[in-house]
């Protein structure tokens, strides 16, 4: 009972009584200890421990940066395979302050966010699966695999998936002058797995993918 | 499918067995006397007597104004972004009426952004501001629910806690800690943590790149674990450098789940019924799976006017399929499915696809999640919402039987009573206020990406995730309008204060009660018959409020979409 007496006691001091120092005071603290403090020393840790990544998993080719393996860029010659449709724009390079479409713009990630009932998205992807057939030589009503002609969510999608790239191996080949058995053999190569064997799905990582193909081009050429 | 399913059963028991051992230490740390050295120091430095017992209305009151000191002093360096030396990009301040907005969104839990990242804040204000208020957001959050627990635990007595022991433990013992650790999983994982501001690269095709860096991993921590939600990118955990691989989506998801999980164990430990803590996961669980199952199945099976063009969305060996607009390939379905039903069933708000993009059926979980704002909910008040509906239930049940209703050995009368409809009125008349103020405002139209009922729902869905503080989007709406960001900023104050003030007030009252001996008219509020009459009046309230609003959105554009019309 003592205690119960003792709490109510305690538990009466007025609601506004010394409020007023601790509240400014534990704004500017704690944005000193969580805005500041925490973010400095993962920093400094991370870079210490994993620097590559921490720094952007950026890719050096001969000599200079060309990208970061988790960021897709924007392919659009035949000899390279090409990433899914994206989204993003920019500043028009002619006149800054209107916006053109500037696909795999990674200062400016963008998704569609059309409905599925959009008449845009209807026609964007109309005209995709068109372009893709006639690209890739199919049928006029083969099937084409839905990453091939939906935009992604971040427009800077790195991957697309194993059906999308043996559908372009074809092309690819072609303009390589590579067999198509060879280049087929490549997706096998540079096809990442599931996760621990269960997360996410089978992907390929087009940069990845293509700088493959380039490195094979070039061993090709030396040994003629 | 079956790779997909064995994923939802991973992911659910591993939450399970962390929501126990987590649940135990966050035990401990809202109930261990001794404090350690570094928090000695704290409150030396905050000037405040750790001993000190609060009453519910000065612990409130702390909360309240500590808040909104913090929440001033992000709109105070918004707004002062550009005289702020250091960001190579020199991006520029942010105007009155989006500062709010952004502080207003942060401090609440919320997270929703008007503003797009990569061209709106410098690094220091992603720290100083973002990952900050995040912090500290989802601490007050997490403390509150600490100060809740216990007032419901005691009897006879005058107070709940001191408010900043509880706030300082959890940002202490708990999120910082956590957040660091997970950081460097995620930096190894692929995500940037790095003070500079960009690079520029040439790609194979010779094309230039200008590449957005910053500190990412130790902000993606804060905003999964604190249930926070805002991106640092403008397309948020779809980004790859928010979110590089399956595994960190596995980890984003388990860490938005982890405390609002773990804190039924708490409320059972800490009020000594460890069935009632079960019994709340429970019911939590049922309402979630029922969501996902909806989620997955709908997104799974695609869009039904693309399969009439040749597109192929059936999952094969070779590729996921299913409906692919506005998601990222390797997450495929099943990943992003989860994801989706975890950010709203969580209220984080983070986003790994686009929402607007979703079936309808999809997009209407999503929704549906925040209206009823209690399946699992954000950090703290996810558990704190829950109680608020099981003592509507004791109430509804208590009259149905003509006994007077008990919850956790204390008589539910009319003062608590009053507090519990305010919480719960509050939500929707927020909700549907807004929604209703928006349509008839004419200015509305021009922020509208969609037409038909799509941009109905894009309207409901802002107002919504204001509200539940959940901070995801139908991002096709411009909501960066002096219009939204005032209303929208609105909505997520009274979302977040006028449901917590509330119960803290009831935790106090029932604090105060004597206990009565259960007798053989006491309805048990830990057995499965009492989850699912907790279940049954959580959709039939929801459902009653709601449906007539989610009728003219997603439910029309559902049926619209089996007929084949397009907007």
């Amino acid at each position: 009972m003592r205690e119960i007496n003792q709490a109510a006691e305690k538990s009466s001091v007025p609601v506004m009584h010394g409020i007023a120092r601790p509240v400014i005071v534990s704004a500017v603290f704690f944005m000193v200890v969580t805005g500041i403090g925490y973010p400095l020393a993962t920093t400094g840790v991370a870079q210490l421990l994993f620097p590559d990544q921490a720094r952007g998993s950026l890719i050096e080719n001969g000599g200079q940066t060309i990208g970061s393996g988790v960021i897709g860029q924007y392919f659009t010659k035949p000899e390279y395979f090409h990433g899914r449709p994206s989204a993003t724009s920019g500043p028009d390079p002619s006149d800054p302050s209107k916006t053109v479409d500037q696909p795999y713009n990674a200062g400016a990630s963008a998704a569609s966010n059309q409905g599925v009932l959009s008449k845009k998205l209807l026609d964007a992807v109309a005209e995709r699966t068109k372009a893709y057939r006639e690209e890739n030589g199919l049928a006029a009503d083969a099937k084409v695999p839905v990453d091939a002609v939906t935009a992604s969510a971040s427009g800077l999608d790195p991957d697309i998936s194993i059906a999308n790239a043996r559908l372009q191996a074809s092309r690819v080949a072609k303009a390589r002058g590579m067999s198509a058995e060879e280049v087929l053999s490549l997706v096998d190569q540079k096809t990442t797995a599931r996760q621990l064997g269960v997360l996410g799905d089978p992907r390929i990582n087009v940069l990845q993918l293509n700088l493959a193909l380039d490195a094979a081009s070039k061993g090709r050429a030396a040994t003629h | 499918m079956f790779n997909d399913i064995t994923q939802f059963a991973i992911i659910l028991a591993i939450m399970t067995g962390l929501a126990v051992v987590l649940g135990k230490w966050m035990t401990h740390l809202f109930t261990a006397p001794a404090h350690n050295i570094v928090e000695r120091g704290t409150y030396r430095i905050l000037g405040v007597d750790p001993e000190e017992k609060m009453s519910w209305k000065r612990y409130g009151m702390v909360l309240l104004l500590s808040n909104a000191a913090m929440m001033l002093l992000g709109y105070l360096i918004l707004r002062l972004q550009a005289f702020i030396p250091g960001d190579s990009l020199q991006r520029a301040s942010q105007a009155p009426d989006l500062a709010f907005n952004t502080a207003a969104s942060f401090i609440t839990n919320t997270n929703w952004q008007s503003y797009a990242g990569e061209s709106s804040l410098s690094n220091f204000s992603q720290m100083a501001v973002i990952t900050f208020l995040m912090t500290v957001g989802a601490t007050t959050g997490v403390a509150v629910a600490g100060g809740f627990i216990r007032g419901l635990s005691r009897k006879s007595t005058g107070d709940i806690g001191n408010y900043w022991v509880d706030f300082t433990r959890v940002a202490y013992r708990l999120l910082i800690p956590l957040c660091f650790v997970m950081a460097l999983i995620y930096v190894w994982q692929g995500m940037p943590q790095t003070l500079t501001a960009d690079t520029v690269v040439t790609t194979l095709e010779g094309a230039k790149q200008q590449i957005i860096l910053g500190p990412v991993a130790s902000f993606e921590t804060i905003k999964h674990i604190g249930t926070n939600g805002g991106g640092f990118f403008s397309m948020n955990a779809a980004h790859p450098f928010e979110n590089p691989t399956a595994l960190t989506n596995t980890l984003h998801i388990l860490s938005m789940l982890l405390i609002p999980s773990a804190l039924t164990y708490v409320f059972g430990a800490m009020i000594m019924r460890r069935r009632q803590g079960w019994a709340i996961f429970a019911a939590f669980l049922v309402m979630f799976l029922g969501f996902l199952t909806l989620t997955y199945s709908s997104e799974q099976a695609g869009n039904p006017m693309l399969a009439s063009m040749g597109v192929d969305q059936a999952q094969t060996a070779y590729q996921a399929g299913g409906n692919m607009e506005g998601k990222e390939l390797r997450f495929g379905i099943a990943q992003t499915s989860m994801f989706v039903t975890t950010t709203t069933a969580a209220t984080t708000g983070s986003v790994d696809s686009m929402h607007s993009s979703l079936t309808p059926l999809g997009g209407f979980v999503p929704l549906a999640q925040m209206m009823l704002n209690n399946v699992f909910g954000g950090d703290g008040v996810g558990l704190i919402n829950l109680i608020t509906y099981a003592i509507l239930t004791v109430f509804l049940v208590g009259m149905m039987i003509g006994r007077t209703p008990e919850f956790l050995g204390k008589k539910i009368e009319a003062r608590e009573m009053k507090f519990v409809m305010l919480a719960v009125l509050a939500h929707p008349f927020s909700i549907l206020g807004f929604t209703a103020l928006a349509c008839i405002t004419p200015s509305v139209m021009a922020s509208l990406a969609n037409s038909g009922p799509h941009a109905f729902s894009e309207v409901l869905y802002a107002y919504t995730s204001g509200t539940a503080n959940n901070g995801s989007a139908f991002a096709g709406l411009n909501a960066n309008t002096p219009f939204f960001n005032t209303t929208i900023g609105l909505a997520m104050l009274v979302g977040r204060y006028l449901t917590l003030l509330p119960m803290l007030a009831v935790a106090g009252v029932l604090a105060a009660k004597k206990a009565v001996p259960a007798g053989p008219g006491t309805l048990s509020t830990s057995t499965p018959l009492f989850t699912g009459l907790l279940v049954f009046v959580i959709l039939v309230v929801g459902g009653l409020t709601f449906l007539p609003a989610l009728a003219l959105g997603p439910i029309v554009e559902h049926l619209l979409m089996l007929s084949g019309t397009t907007f």
